[in-house]
């Protein structure tokens, strides 16, 4: 198992050099001004020019990627453009919002979506299950900013129950960290709901139908247990992986929850990044959001060995 | 209502209540047009960053409502006979943020790095001698020749703007941004650098030991006093939020709510809109004067003739209330009004000018039209313009694209078909286009001109002129010879005059009329 994480880590040091070539050479090559941005409208070309000079633009192309990637390596990640404050340090500013937001959303989406998946399909055929499919073909269709606006529209403006949006971290105060992430997390978790229990539902029927589980019947099990226990367990691989790739989907997925409900997250600083062209922060942001999803992809392998015995690495 | 969503509700506002910080009555949070992301007031010409500059620095002097430059940080001044040497005198009592006195080297090294930067500082200092301290208080500029437009530069209201800074910030690169621990002023709030969360707030607090001048308030000029504790200027990126945090109380005003969500705003009660700025801002048509066509002054006023205003402020702004027809070229309603020379030109007219395009030999050549299609105040300019410009006979090519990539690509001096353009449409505030030297589109130096480039002698002797004359009524006959001068060698086109109300909670109060939007004399009960 050790030698199996190591060889995983080893293994994203080819994948990271990629993006990190791949993430500077796309930038480069719109060529942006990021100089003309900085400096406003009202600009002349010359102050256009100092700017540009100032902030190295004007050096080879090799010669910025050669200072860029030796700081990095050496885990100075820079200074942004435009904010005279570091990268490292903006983006640890975003990094609670999102991993808050992502966190309620994956953790309501999963103890909502899991059991509703497993009636569903224990349910099969019956008005349970349509409610749940038809839930979930709603979950697919509708866009999450049609049902953030829906729900600010009843829950903030109508009824006046919670705030509109905005972010509290968790050390301003609990009730008012928690009330504000309420709405974002429905909204966002409408979708995950969706996709796990549809997941459960198929990968539960589908285990139901195991000879095993005959057996466990046959013996005189009760039917629950029969469920959780057997049934459950054994579907789980699947919903795991998706439940994964939903939490990596969600770290770099949140921008129009994060803007409808005003989250300052990495979401947000990625879009507000790339429309300023402030390449220090989206190259940076790029590696971040492979590095995630490299670590999710690797937890998951890592916990189907410990639902299904039978898997080794 | 069933007993369960009574508990539910009363429970999550009580919930709310009980966590929520001591909200003080007077804080004031605000959703301003941009998130401040630079703090540098001399480094970037943004206007988010000039609005963040009035909170915390002052002026020498500054512009009254009436467009009249009035003294702020400065006591007395007096100019020689000789119009050469200009004295100026602090006022007693100023101090920056830090506890330190504000001294005349201060304010010279300030003027300095603004001279370095600004066109308008840059004109006034190629006229300056020297600027010399006189003693901890008096300063003295002195100049090669005489200069209309001393005061006027030195309240130049809008960016770049001349603020004042302790000599060590100022002494800074004007090149290179100032730290944010060196966001020190002397102006009536503090910038609290350790609560600045760029994408998220900028808080200041009140300057308790501001001394304001004793006239009462008048655009940027009078006594600023704060009426506030601290103000919070959060950012709310999208506008449909922003409206629903402003009826739900979440926030006290938004300064420019798009013109679409007006009426929705209109609609409420506890909100009112109030036009803080009465110039507004004019929209622009710019033209690359380097290419082929628009390289035939001919050619570009057959495109004036072609262009009429109402359809461009209709596609944008759309409620007459908020929108003028305005062919002035100095914006309607200020000392610069004329029409001179103007008849033939903003009114539509498209068999004229396929006429005058006929007599220039205009080829059929396209005109690349560049579109910005993410600035929501924009993105209808540019098919109004296609449609006029197409009706008079030119073919056009409009590349839509957002509008950091317009930016970037309007300073190429590259021909159209090879990653340049030929024309793009923005939009001016009025305070940074009151005059002929100020009006950056005017500026007919060649290369040293903005994008565009465009390269008349003739207006640039004009400009001169006007730089040279301080009498209010030769200054006039000047700028009429300029819009005469620029019907002839039109250098853009100026598309009408709109306005941008602020929408505020009927409890908030005092905001004043004038160039920028201040925070002094803001109530909120």
């Amino acid at each position: 198992m050790f030698a199996f994480i190591v060889r995983r880590l080893i293994a994203t040091i080819p994948v990271l050099l990629f993006v990190a070539v791949f993430a500077f050479m796309l930038l480069r090559m719109t060529k942006d001004d990021p100089a003309a941005i900085i400096a406003g409208d009202n600009a002349t070309a010359d102050q256009v020019d100092a700017i540009r000079a100032k902030l190295g633009l004007n050096e080879p192309l090799w010669s910025q990627f050669f200072i860029w990637s030796s700081r990095v390596l050496v885990g100075d990640f820079g200074e942004s453009f435009f904010f005279k404050k570091t990268v490292a340090e903006l983006i640890l500013q975003r990094v609670e919002p999102t991993l808050m937001l992502s966190l309620c959303t994956i953790i309501l989406a999963v103890l909502i979506a899991v059991p509703v998946g497993v009636l569903a399909a224990a349910r099969q055929g019956s008005w349970v299950d349509r409610i749940v499919m038809g839930f979930s073909v709603m979950g697919f269709s509708v866009p999450v900013f049609v049902i953030g606006y829906l729900l600010i529209y009843v829950f903030a403006i109508v009824l006046g129950w919670l705030p509109v949006q905005g972010y509290r971290r968790i050390s301003e105060g609990f009730g008012d960290f928690i009330i504000r992430l309420i709405l974002p997390s429905i909204t966002l978790a409408v979708i995950y709901i969706a996709l796990i229990s549809r997941i459960t539902r198929a990968s539960v029927i589908e285990t139901l139908g195991e000879d095993y589980i005959r057996t466990a019947r046959a013996k005189g099990l009760p039917a629950r247990i029969v469920l959780l226990r057997h049934a459950l367990r054994n579907a789980a691989v699947p919903i795991i992986t998706v439940i994964g790739i939903g939490i990596a989907l969600l770290i770099g997925g949140v921008v129009v929850t994060e803007s409808v409900y005003n989250i300052p997250g990495i979401g947000r600083l990625t879009v507000d990044a790339v429309l300023a062209r402030d390449f220090p922060v989206i190259q940076v942001v790029i590696l971040m959001f492979s590095v995630v999803y490299v670590l999710v992809n690797l937890v998951i392998d890592l916990a189907y060995s410990v639902l299904d015995p039978r898997i080794r690495y | 209502m069933s007993l369960w969503k009574r508990l539910v509700g009363a429970a999550l506002v009580a919930g709310a209540i009980a966590m929520a910080p001591p909200a003080s009555a007077q804080t004031l949070r605000v959703v301003m047009h941009s998130d401040l992301k630079i703090l540098d007031p001399i480094w970037t010409t943004a206007y988010i960053v000039r609005n963040h500059g009035y909170l915390v620095w002052d002026t020498l002097f500054a512009m009254d409502e009436k467009f009249e430059v009035k003294p702020q940080m400065v006591d007395k001044w007096d100019v020689s006979a000789d119009k050469l040497t200009y004295t100026f005198t602090l006022r007693d009592g100023l101090e920056w943020h830090d506890g330190t006195p504000v001294t005349a080297e201060d304010c010279v090294a300030s003027i300095k790095r603004w001279g370095a930067k600004d066109s308008m500082g840059q004109k006034l200092m190629g006229t300056t001698k020297e600027l010399k301290v006189v003693d901890a208080k008096t300063f003295q500029l002195v100049l090669k020749e005489p200069y209309g437009l001393v005061l006027q530069s030195l309240g130049k209201p809008s960016s770049n703007v001349p603020f004042m800074m302790p000599k060590r910030v100022a002494e800074t690169d004007p090149n290179t941004q100032i730290k944010p621990t060196d966001v020190i002023g002397s102006g009536p709030f503090i910038f609290k650098a350790d609560e600045w969360k760029p994408g998220e707030k900028v808080v200041y607090v009140k300057n308790a030991k501001y001394k304001p001048r004793s006239e009462p308030p008048s655009g940027l000029a009078g006594g600023k006093v704060v009426k506030l504790d601290r103000v919070e200027w959060v950012w709310i990126a999208d506008v449909q939020t922003q409206v629903n945090a402003l009826i739900s109380g979440e926030i006290d005003m938004i300064e420019s709510p798009g013109h679409d969500l007006l009426p929705i705003l209109a609609a409420e009660k506890s909100i009112n809109l109030f036009n803080w700025n009465p110039t507004g801002n004019q929209f622009t048509m710019r033209f690359n004067t380097l290419h082929k066509p628009f390289d035939n002054p001919k050619i570009r006023t057959a495109a004036l003739v072609a262009l009429s205003q109402e359809p461009f402020l209709q596609a944008v702004v759309g409620d007459k209330q908020w929108y003028k027809v305005c062919k002035a070229m100095f914006i309607c309603g200020t000392p610069l009004e004329t029409t001179a020379g103007m008849d033939g030109v903003l009114n539509g007219d498209a068999a004229k000018a396929q006429q005058l395009l006929k007599e220039a030999g205009y080829d059929g050549t396209p005109i690349v039209l560049m579109q910005s299609t993410d600035l929501q105040v924009l993105t209808n300019l540019a098919p109004v313009a296609k449609v006029q410009l197409e009706k008079a006979g030119f073919k056009v090519d409009m590349q839509s694209m957002d509008w950091q990539t317009l930016v970037a690509r309007r300073s190429k001096k590259d021909p159209p078909n090879a990653g340049g353009w030929h024309a793009f449409l923005t939009s001016w505030v009025a305070a940074d286009i009151l005059n002929p030297v100020m009006a950056g589109f005017l500026n007919a130096s060649c290369d040293k001109a903005m994008f565009g480039w465009p390269c008349d002698e003739q207006l640039e002797k004009l400009r001169d002129q006007f730089s040279r004359e301080s009498d209010p009524v030769k200054q006039k006959a000047i700028a009429e010879a300029v819009q005469k001068r620029w019907v002839e060698y039109p250098t853009h086109a100026h598309l009408g005059q709109w306005y941008q109300p602020l929408a505020r909670r009927s409890n908030v109060d005092g905001n004043l009329v004038g160039a920028v939007p201040v925070f002094w004399n803001v109530t909120k009960k």
